[in-house]
């Protein structure tokens, strides 16, 4: 089955100016270094890792919201680094993205009516009954009453502007939605019911996701496969069985064993030395040589301060780059 | 005697739509060396409370309307600022959500510790410098000596909150109130300070007051919990009570909300609904707008906290039929 999106070689620097006043130079930030990556039809992708991981940088890559620094990325069979911007505009109505922070996603100035129909207006409509019509459509898919259309912004909660920011993403019934940690900073209830929204209109809209988030917890419920993050690079990708119940690589452990007790009799304490991580994340600016987890890896050994691991797959579907494993 | 108590407390603020109530009758004790958990949803009134316990409140617009906090022999909420300044630090000492707001980014993290350390003890110079080195290595900062020079920049932000417990700690206080310690920090990090501030309270035994709204930090560290909801608490427990055996019908769907790591669930069971307006809310249970067992006798007054079993008190009629 050809996947949706597939991208290969997938990298992008950003230049960051530094050495102070006399000795100013760039140095490339390495958001996201050489990834391969591929979400199948009709599935979510869970893409988790810590700050620093590239998990935002590359799911802007993937809808080509910034440009790559190399590699090249099929969309629906084209190769959407190659095209021109008519060809590119006429793509993005299937590909769309659903923001973080509710509070900055929308303008303040636009009605809800205008935010929800401006991609509308973007590829060709007309701000016409019909369009009025379709923007109505997606507040009741969003569980918002059609009334608010007038309302601004700053009349809602996090929650109700999240589902503004979802009604906006599918007005035009893309087939791949970016979800950048959508849930991240709504309170917990709230979380569930977007959670549970975005479940249900994918079933109903037959939509494709790659869900970004640091939650472990939520994103093991809505991903069908999961990929861990670190530093610019994929760690690991399994079905989300697989990868909870068997994780390989060392960081994808520490993450699972750092997920706080379900239940005082969970306390991890007790595990502590075991999988607890030291240090902190190093910076993109700097990763270390070799395997870029070297310096907190619990079980490092000499060629992995030299070496890069390569991506192995020691079963059907479960990818890992770790010279621990292959 | 418990260390901390505190009676039917209410802290109202003055804002354009008049006086609001953002916590309201509440009471409960902490005994020396006991970790509590306050957990609820923001607006729930947590935060709140544990400034008003630290008097860091500016009154106006904020004001103790009713009850008292206790702590030790004094009564914190009718004492000036200059007492109240004595008990922070070597009394009762807080951490932050957000430790790069919390520093001040114009002085050195060495600096912000030896301030409080110079606040609240008499020691010489030189003890002032060793005792900031001490905490900072306590608190797992590599390279301490070198570090004390350091601005809050130029420290991640697990750093920082590591800073943050150290000039909380400082004074060795009887009383740590972490307000959402973890919350900004990534996961890995925010295992690392919890199993700090564990370590710390080992061997300091200073009790602690948690206040999170997850979960999943309450049971990792608490004794006891308090379930907040809307200014008030709804239930109190302790911990393993508290998961096993939820009495309040938002406890129960805080619990059920949050998708685990060891369970699979087809649809996450959601709060429908959001905290009623502080301005505006109803006579009776504060709940009741998202609570899928009301009934109208719900509406009729603010049910009391029952006691239900050893230490385990809900504010909820519908109890005794529900569980």
């Amino acid at each position: 089955m050809t996947p949706l999106i597939e991208a290969a070689g997938l990298t992008k620097h950003f230049a960051v100016q530094t050495g102070g006043l006399l000795r100013r130079h760039s140095i490339p930030l390495r958001a996201v270094d050489d990834v391969a990556i591929r979400v199948q039809t009709g599935e979510t992708l869970g893409l988790v890792g810590e700050s620093g991981c590239g998990k935002s940088t590359l799911g802007r890559l993937l809808i080509r919201l910034i440009p790559p620094t190399a590699g090249n990325i099929i969309f629906d069979g084209a190769d959407i680094t190659l095209l021109n911007p008519r060809e590119l505009r006429e793509k993005r109505r299937s590909m769309q993205i659903i923001f973080q922070d509710p509070y900055g996603a929308l303008n303040p100035r636009m009605s809800v009516e205008d935010i929800i129909m401006e991609p509308l207006l973007i590829h060709g409509a007309r701000a016409n009954a019909e369009s009025r019509r379709q923007v109505a459509a997606m507040l009741e898919l969003v569980g918002l009453p059609a009334r608010v259309r007038d309302r601004f912004p700053h009349e809602f909660s996090g929650g109700q502007r999240q589902r503004i920011g979802i009604a906006r993403a599918l007005v035009l019934h893309p087939k791949f939605v970016v979800c950048d940690e959508p849930v991240s900073a709504l309170d917990v209830s709230v979380q569930a019911q977007i959670v549970n929204l975005l479940q249900d209109l994918q079933g109903e809209m037959g939509l494709t996701y790659l869900f970004i988030a640091h939650d472990l917890g939520v994103v093991k419920h809505i991903s069908n496969r999961v990929a861990v993050m670190y530093l610019g690079k994929i760690v690991e990708t399994a079905d989300k069985r697989t990868l909870y119940a068997n994780p390989l690589h060392p960081y994808t452990q520490a993450l699972i064993a750092a997920v706080p007790a379900a239940h005082p009799s969970q306390r991890s304490r007790s595990r502590r030395g075991r999988e607890r991580l030291a240090g902190d994340i190093p910076s993109a600016l700097h990763p270390p040589s070799g395997c870029r987890f070297h310096t907190r890896c619990p079980h490092v050994m000499p060629v992995c301060r030299e070496q890069e691991p390569r991506v192995t797959q020691p079963a059907p579907g479960h990818q890992v780059a770790c010279h621990l494993i292959g | 005697m418990p260390l901390l108590e505190v009676s039917n407390l209410t802290t109202a603020f003055q804002t354009s739509r008049g006086e609001i109530t953002a916590v309201e009758d509440v009471s409960f004790s902490l005994n020396e060396g006991e970790i509590l958990g306050i957990v609820g949803e923001s607006g729930s009134g947590k935060s709140v409370t544990a400034l008003t316990i630290m008097g860091l409140l500016p009154q106006p617009p904020a004001r103790v309307a009713a009850g008292e906090v206790r702590f030790g022999s004094d009564v914190l909420t009718r004492l000036s600022d200059t007492r109240m300044q004595r008990i922070r630090g070597p009394g009762i000492a807080m951490v932050f959500q957000e430790p790069m707001t919390s520093l001040n980014p114009v002085f050195t993290i060495g600096e912000q510790v030896m301030e409080t350390l110079r606040a609240h003890e008499r020691l010489s110079q030189k003890a002032v410098y060793a005792r900031a080195l001490e905490m900072l290595e306590k608190v797992g900062i590599p390279s301490a000596a070198r570090r004390m020079g350091d601005y809050p920049h130029q420290l991640s932000g697990g750093q920082r909150q590591r800073v943050m417990l150290a000039i909380a700690l400082a004074c060795r206080p009887r009383l740590l109130i972490a307000d959402e310690p973890t919350t900004a920090l990534d996961v890995t990090i925010q295992a690392q300070i919890l199993d700090l501030m564990m370590d710390l309270r080992d061997e300091f035994g200073m009790a602690i007051i948690v206040i999170t709204h997850n979960m999943g930090v309450v049971a990792e560290t608490a004794d006891r919990v308090l379930v907040m909801y809307a200014g008030r608490i709804v239930e109190e427990a302790p911990v393993a009570r508290l998961f096993d055996k939820p009495l309040h019908p938002y406890t129960r769907g805080l619990l059920e909300c949050v998708p685990s790591l060891d369970q699979d669930h087809e649809r996450l069971v959601a709060i429908p609904g959001t905290l009623p307006d502080p301005a505006r809310r109803p006579a009776g249970c504060r709940y009741v707008s998202r609570c899928r067992y009301a009934i109208p006798a719900c509406t009729a007054a603010i049910p009391p906290l029952a006691t239900y079993d050893a230490n385990h008190t809900a504010a909820c009629i519908r109890v005794p039929e529900l569980t």
